[in-house]
């Protein structure tokens, strides 16, 4: 059976409803706390939250502990990582994603239902979607603009749009460069997002697009 | 303390008690602690019922779900340190409600806020909201508790003022239960959390004053100071140290700080304590016995456990990098002793700290209730002014900046009538939560029924069955007759209003001596309720061509209303409740939902009809055509706020089935870009699109 390491950081708090996730996705996932290992894992999932409290900068604390090492050990080996919200924002700190998450547009915090128009179809993430599909989920951040001096460093894969895909000013709810809601390293295994697919995984919920993020990561590690 | 307290004391001391001993005295004996105003009256309230596992009398009240689910609820107010500081204030106010939570065993699930201020003219009131939002909003996103609800109300006479109320509702298994009291000798108390500092010292008897002139500067220090992060930790740890069982009791330490748990916790069951004070973690050095035992620093738990079990529970607090230190036990002499460095410092019987007599003040009625024409201003007038009233317009500002999706369980989105939390893949947890203090000032008794049904209604809207109710009371100083005769009009009719639906309150808080320089707040009972409702049943929102019905009599009753307070309006008469029409009402609409025979259910409260319309077609972006013809003033149709009322949707096909079961009047139809209204020829003619700007859009225009 495939497994995930879903890393919990003090502070994190996205964790159970993201390794629920991962299982109506078909796969098996375990919280993992930050001072254990991750070595037996298939996959690793930063969930979000507010690691450290976002002292310092957001992510930047839970991106120095040692565990890291571990995920980017299990990154060159080409397994995939996801780091949703305070994940994404672990992953840049860490120098895994390039790029920076800076304080919203608008500087506080904004929980509301975006749409996405799915970029790049080709991740271990993103293969179950349509090229140009646009889907459903929540935000939640106060710092989620992210910024990227030269966009071809990484594969945009996530772009904020309106309800048929374009991508506009009005779209954009915080700020970031080319509206990129999430992006993923050149081999295309590490995908950091501000939007949570774990909140859009349940027709209750008010969305299932998000969980073609987990079932295509399962799949693909089985596979 | 009153003189005649002091007295008392030290009667039944025998002596005079020592400082320390006379700052914990004050503590206990304070109004916020010791309910010595309000107990006597609180014992007029239901309750029990089948659903009840515990009622009031520990940290929050339990009812069950199903077999393997119990649901735990408390309420919580954070008025006097809102006013003073609003954004530590509400935060830890936050924080309190869901240790509260926590110590019964359960994990926090959700949280509803709600919040009053002053009209929003006046940058004062702007700020106090600002930063009552952002301190919730900090609190509860960083501990990953969802707030999902609340309300939001501005009124005259909050001016200055805030009344900040939370409640938090919380999961458990049956098997998890831990008691806030223990019932055994022997036991170590185990202080968990943060360290102890010099914040919230005399927190209590200041929030049972009223509040000076110069308040901002002098008790800034008995506002406790937020940590969001330890509380997320000690949620995690507490839950983990819970699952081992070996946890003989649990408090938090709130209000009253050290000494206010440890009391309770063994003198309940008539046991005393050994404190070691300067076994305290502490925060600052040069630190007092006093300050000590009396600090109300946050982020704090007290455990009870078994000498043999104090190190694996250790390990558990350590793992999550939380100090921990024994700092006393459980004894079986009924008395509450402290020691410091090996000195005895202060000695009491724990029955002179935990059983308060209690006061019964003066009361005087007061009448002012006083029929009035309404001022004749156009339909098309008024409706602009109400639907642009802040009282009225979305709340979105306020509830995007909380993060109302954490923990994957958000079926219904904060702003509609009932917020719904996903409990398993077949149902969920409906809540909410009403005040409406223009009705209760002006009649206590009705306005207090009307904030329960209200309640029912917003939960029978959604398709739920209530399961349970709390109640936070808001009012000014007991010691004004006329506020104490106002306090128990309104328990008598919060307990008429539950016992007619069978239902109980399972937990609680009184405030008092809500008044900034000698001005009374109006009387604020606040009520939450929850409910359970079959997921696939709630109504999802009108579709075009659907019909419009009401459901209930519309009568002249527009004292307290909305059309009232913007046209400044304060006399009137309170709208009457009619708790055998409420219950039919309600018991048809929920048959009428669980038939499926309904696409959508709105309750009729603030702005009457036209305001439950003219929200039908925002929230769902579609035109609505009305025709009306009624017996009153278009004016009194449109905007009366009488009890009873639903308004619902439904396709024509369905009509005759729909008759069968409530008897409707139908008032138009769903289709269309336009929002017409037309009372007895008078009409109100907007574009959705206008509706939807000021009803969304408005208030970030007021704040930003």
């Amino acid at each position: 059976m495939v497994k995930f390491a879903v890393v919990v950081f003090p502070g994190t708090n996205c964790d159970f409803e993201t390794v629920e996730a991962i299982k109506r996705a078909g796969g098996k996932a375990e919280r993992v706390w930050y001072k254990d290992s991750i070595k037996d894992y298939d996959g690793v999932v930063i969930p979000g939250g507010f690691s450290y409290a976002d002292y310092l900068r957001a992510g930047a604390i839970a991106a120095r502990q040692r565990i890291m090492e571990e995920i980017r050990e299990l990154a060159e080996e080409g397994r995939p990582i996801l780091g949703i919200c305070n994940g994404f924002q672990i992953l840049t700190e860490a120098g895994l994603l390039p790029g920076a998450l800076r304080p919203n547009k608008i500087p506080r915090f904004l929980c509301k239902w975006v749409h996405l128009k799915v970029v790049d179809v080709r991740t271990p993430f993103t293969y179950l979607y349509e090229e140009g599909e646009v889907v459903r989920m929540p935000i939640a951040h106060a710092e989620g603009n992210y910024y990227i001096d030269d966009p071809s460093k990484v594969r945009i894969v996530f772009q904020y749009s309106d309800e048929k895909g374009s991508i506009t000013e009005e779209a954009n709810p915080n700020g970031s460069v080319l509206n990129i809601a999430g992006v993923a390293n050149m081999e295309g295994n590490i995908l950091g997002m501000m939007p949570h697919p774990e909140r859009a995984s349940h027709y209750f919920l008010g969305s299932e697009d998000g969980l073609k993020v987990f079932k295509g990561m399962v799949e693909w590690v089985r596979s | 303390m009153f003189p005649h307290e002091e007295k008392l004391i030290r009667e039944k001391l025998g002596r005079e008690p020592n400082d320390l001993e006379k700052a914990m005295l004050e503590v206990m004996w304070s109004e916020h602690v010791s309910y010595k105003s309000s107990r006597k009256w609180l014992k007029l309230l239901p309750t029990k019922n089948e659903h009840v596992i515990l009622g009031p009398g520990e940290d929050a009240g339990i009812i069950k779900f199903d077999d393997k689910t119990w649901i735990v609820i408390g309420i919580e107010s954070h008025n006097h340190p809102s006013a003073v500081e609003p954004y530590g204030g509400a935060a830890t106010g936050v924080g309190g409600i869901v240790r509260d939570i926590l110590c019964m065993g359960a994990r926090p699930i959700a949280l509803l806020d709600p919040i009053r201020f002053g009209p929003l003219e006046k940058e004062k009131n702007r700020y106090l909201f600002e930063y009552v939002v952002k301190g919730i909003a900090d609190y509860g996103n960083r501990i990953g508790v969802p707030t999902v609800g609340g309300e939001t109300e501005f009124d005259e006479s909050l001016d200055n003022y805030t009344l900040v109320n939370v409640a938090c509702i919380g999961i458990m298994r049956p098997e998890h239960l831990v008691h806030s009291y223990v019932t055994e000798p022997g036991l170590k108390l185990v202080i968990v959390g943060n360290r102890t500092g010099r914040d919230g010292i005399h927190g209590v008897t200041f929030a049972s004053e009223e509040l000076g002139e110069n308040a901002e500067e002098e008790d800034r220090s008995a506002v406790q100071i937020p940590d969001p992060f330890t509380e997320k930790l000690l949620i995690e740890a507490t839950l983990e140290a819970v699952y081992t069982g070996k946890v003989k009791a649990l408090k938090d330490l709130g209000g009253g700080g050290l000494t206010c748990a440890a009391s309770e916790m063994v003198g309940k069951r008539g046991f005393g304590a050994i404190i070691y004070a300067d076994k305290v973690p502490l925060r600052e050095p040069g630190m007092t016995p006093l300050e000590v035992m009396i600090s109300e620093s946050q982020e704090r738990m007290l455990f009870a456990i078994k000498p043999e079990d104090v190190e694996e529970l250790g390990k558990i607090f350590e793992k999550y990098e939380l100090e921990w230190s024994v700092v006393g036990e459980v004894i079986e002499e009924p008395k509450f002793i402290v020691y410091w460095k090996g000195r005895k410092v202060a000695e009491l019987p724990i029955e002179l700290l935990t059983n308060v007599p209690t006061i019964e003040w003066p009361m005087k009625e007061y009448r002012i209730e006083e029929d009035v024409e309404t001022p004749q201003i156009s339909l098309e007038e008024a409706f602009e002014k109400v639907w642009r009233s802040p009282n009225v317009i979305s709340k979105r500002w306020v509830w995007e900046q909380y993060d109302h999706e954490v923990q994957g369980r958000t079926v219904i989105k904060p702003g509609f009538d009932s917020a719904v939390l996903k409990i398993n893949e077949e149902y969920g947890l409906a809540i909410t939560a009403d005040g409406n203090p223009t009705h209760c000032y002006l009649n206590p008794y009705h306005g207090a029924m009307g904030v329960v049904v209200e309640v029912v209604r917003n939960l029978v809207s959604v398709g739920a069955k209530p399961l349970a109710l709390v109640d936070n009371l808001n009012f000014a100083s007991p010691e004004r007759p006329e506020v104490y005769w106002s306090f128990v009009e309104t328990i008598k009719g919060l307990a008429d209003a539950a016992k007619a639906f069978g239902l109980a309150y399972v937990s609680g808080n009184v405030s008092f001596y809500n008044e900034v320089v000698n001005k009374p707040v109006k009387p604020t009972p606040v009520v939450a309720g929850v409910g359970k409702v079959k997921l696939e049943k709630i109504p999802r929102g009108p579709r075009e061509g659907d019909l419009i019905g009401l459901i209930g009599e519309t009568r002249k009753e527009l004292g307290g209303s909305e059309l009232y307070r913007v046209l400044g309006v304060s006399k009137g008469i309170a709208p009457r409740v009619d708790l055998e029409v409420e219950k039919r009402n309600a018991e048809s609409v929920l048959k009428l939902i669980e038939e499926g025979l309904v696409s959508f259910v709105h309750d009729v409260s603030r702005g009457g009809v036209a305001v439950a319309l003219a929200e039908l077609s925002t929230w769902f972006n579609v035109g609505i055509k009305s025709e009306i013809t009624t017996s009153l003033l278009p004016l009194d149709f449109a905007f009366s706020e009488s009890h009873g009322r639903y308004i619902v949707t439904f396709p024509e096909e369905n009509l005759e089935a729909v008759k069968k079961i409530a008897p409707i009047t139908l008032l138009g139809r769903i289709g269309g870009e336009k929002f017409e209204l037309k009372i007895n020829g008078e009409k109100v003619s907007k574009t959705v699109k206008w509706l939807s700007d000021v009803h969304w859009n408005e208030l970030y225009r007021i704040m930003d």
